[in-house]
């Protein structure tokens, strides 16, 4: 049903550069894309970034299509971003259509949020398309590891990520029944107004509630019969292994960074 | 004499009720060893204590009064439950809700990993229990992908992987379908005869116990009846008193047996049957 469009936090395998690089070092420069698009401010950086995100994009063999597929479920607020921009910003009017006005400044400004969002989105976008979830959460808790000591549950958060990505298909196809089943007793869910529709997803989410928490109370018992006592002691079934490529790519990304985001 | 691998002496246990209105007492007063490589089935109808009891093996929950021994560790000692739930893996009934990973390799490895055990002996361990329940191929699937059996092979696979002496398995067919269920069981049957892992099958269908060395009946937190599967379904009046089946086949001897033919009562397999009623072949 409409679950079959989600592809924000999909993963594509594949067996490229990109792909290969540890979850750290792509996490880091991650992170990277999101303080140098804070940083700059003018289209020739923008333009430089825009060139990186698509060398990536090339090196990691992802189709074209889908990566910039991925933007669609934010178009709303893209669109509302560029608009508050372009008709509400003072200066110099260009253009008046009734009560909406354009300025010189609107249109700068409105272009650079705009462009900003969009490689906002792509780029962050490539952390999740070249990594698989458990590499995601392997790389996040060891980068957290440090911090335990300032309180920050690295394990735990890591072991709630993987619980919720293994437990999202189930709910999803649990909803699914759970919407036939009370469909099939003449449930509506398409129709009415927002209240109606509001209303009529009770049916559907205290079902949902219920299974859910014996879920949670069911897991949390065959974990403990399982052995587990939190991260202390515990091993990892796969190592993260730092190598050379990383080295060079965190090198590489480091000096991007420090280039544009002083000189542009 | 050998030392069972798990021993209840005059265990009782009584679930506290939230508003201190009383408790319900699941368990009363059992004594039960199971000793190492046996297969012991358990039956009992709904509420007697089944589960309860299974808990009892790798201390989730401890008695109220009366010890459990497991391998000779009292399970009331906090120290012990670490080193009991290494020796004693338990499977459930839901196989959705105990599968913890995204992929089938890591959800084996969960256990080893809570052990602590190094790295490449995990790898090692993954690929033999995943082959042990014959899911090898599938070691890269997220398990919302697998079909019920193949899940519950999944979690058999991930308690193999910790080395235990003993499996508990609470209905671990009950939510399956025939052919899931045959899965299951012959997966369990092998784990039991080659691996020599122990066995405590809990369970509603007649046909799973006709395979295990013993049988316990349960009825309101007691055991009623034990024996050899053979013994017990031979019991037929007593049975169907405490509301459960013999194997359709046992009734239909017993049946025979009312109406003046020469049978046992303790017929378990269609082949025996044949065996009596034409002893020429
Ligand atoms: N958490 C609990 N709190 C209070 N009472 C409980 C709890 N769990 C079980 N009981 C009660 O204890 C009795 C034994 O329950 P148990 O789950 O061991 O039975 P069972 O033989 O496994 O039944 P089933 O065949 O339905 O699984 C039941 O009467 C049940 O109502
Ligand atoms: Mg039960």
């Amino acid at each position: 049903m409409r679950f079959r469009n989600l592809t924000i936090g999909q993963h594509i395998p594949g067996n490229s550069v990109v792909h290969r690089l540890d979850p750290r070092t792509k996490i880091l420069g991650t992170t990277l894309l999101i303080v140098l698009l804070f940083a700059v401010n003018g289209f020739i950086g923008y333009g430089l970034v825009a060139l990186a995100i698509a060398g990536v994009i090339h090196l990691a063999k992802l189709p074209w299509r889908y990566v910039i597929r991925g933007l669609r479920p934010l178009l709303v607020i893209l669109l509302l971003t560029v608009g508050l921009n372009v008709f509400l910003t003072e200066g110099e009017v260009i253009f008046r259509l009734w009560f909406l006005t354009i300025t010189r400044e609107g249109l700068a400004r409105g272009g650079m949020m705009g462009t900003r969002l969009v490689l906002l989105i792509v780029g962050t976008s490539l952390l999740t398309l070249t990594t698989s979830p458990i590499q995601l959460t392997d790389g996040i808790e060891s980068l957290l590891n440090p911090f335990r000591r300032l309180g920050v549950p690295a394990h735990e958060l890591a072991m709630m990520m993987t619980i919720a990505l293994r437990f999202i298909p189930t709910l999803l196809e649990e909803t699914e029944k759970i919407m036939k089943a009370q469909m099939a007793r003449g449930a509506d869910f398409q129709s009415g107004g927002l209240m109606q529709r509001a209303k009529s997803l009770i049916p559907l989410l205290v079902p949902l509630f219920v299974s859910a928490f014996r879920r949670a109370d069911e897991l949390a018992i065959a974990m403990e019969a399982r052995g587990y006592r939190g991260g202390q002691g515990r091993t990892k079934f796969r190592e993260l292994r730092f190598g050379r490529i990383d080295a060079v790519a965190i090198a590489l990304l480091v000096t991007f960074t420090v280039v544009v985001g002083v000189f542009f | 004499m050998k030392q069972p691998l798990v021993r209840f002496t005059n265990v009782s246990f009584t679930y506290a009720r939230a508003q201190g209105r009383g408790g319900w007492q699941a368990l009363r007063d059992v004594n039960l060893e199971v000793f190492e490589h046996e297969f012991v089935a358990v039956l009992g109808r709904n509420g007697s204590g089944k589960s309860t009891l299974a808990k009892h093996v790798n201390a989730l929950l401890t008695p109220t009064s009366g010890q459990v021994l497991v391998a000779g560790l009292d399970t009331s000692v906090p120290e012990n439950v670490w080193e009991i739930r290494q020796k004693v893996g338990m499977v459930f009934q839901n196989p959705d809700n105990q599968l913890v990973a995204t992929t089938v390799e890591e959800d084996v490895a969960f256990g080893p990993e809570n052990l602590g055990i190094p790295p490449a002996e995990i790898q090692r361990r993954v690929t033999e229990a995943l082959e042990a329940v014959g899911m090898l191929q599938y070691r890269l699937h997220p398990p919302h992908r697998l079909s019920g059996g193949q899940k519950q092979r999944v979690a058999i696979a991930g308690i193999v992987s910790m080395r235990p002496k003993c499996i508990v398995l609470d209905e671990p067919t009950a939510m399956l379908d025939p052919a899931g269920r045959r899965e299951v069981m012959e997966t369990i049957h092998r784990l039991n005869k080659e691996e020599g892992i122990t066995v405590l099958h809990i369970t509603h269908h007649m046909d799973e116990v006709i395979g295990a060395d013993r049988v316990l009946v349960m009825d309101q937190g007691r055991i009623v009846l034990e024996g050899t599967p053979r013994e017990v379904f031979s019991q037929g009046e007593l049975l169907r008193e405490l509301h459960l089946d013999v194997p359709q086949i046992t009734d239909l001897a017993q049946r025979l047996a009312s109406r003046g033919v020469s049978i046992p009562s303790g017929i378990l397999t269609v082949n025996e049957m044949v065996m009596h009623l034409c002893p020429s072949d």
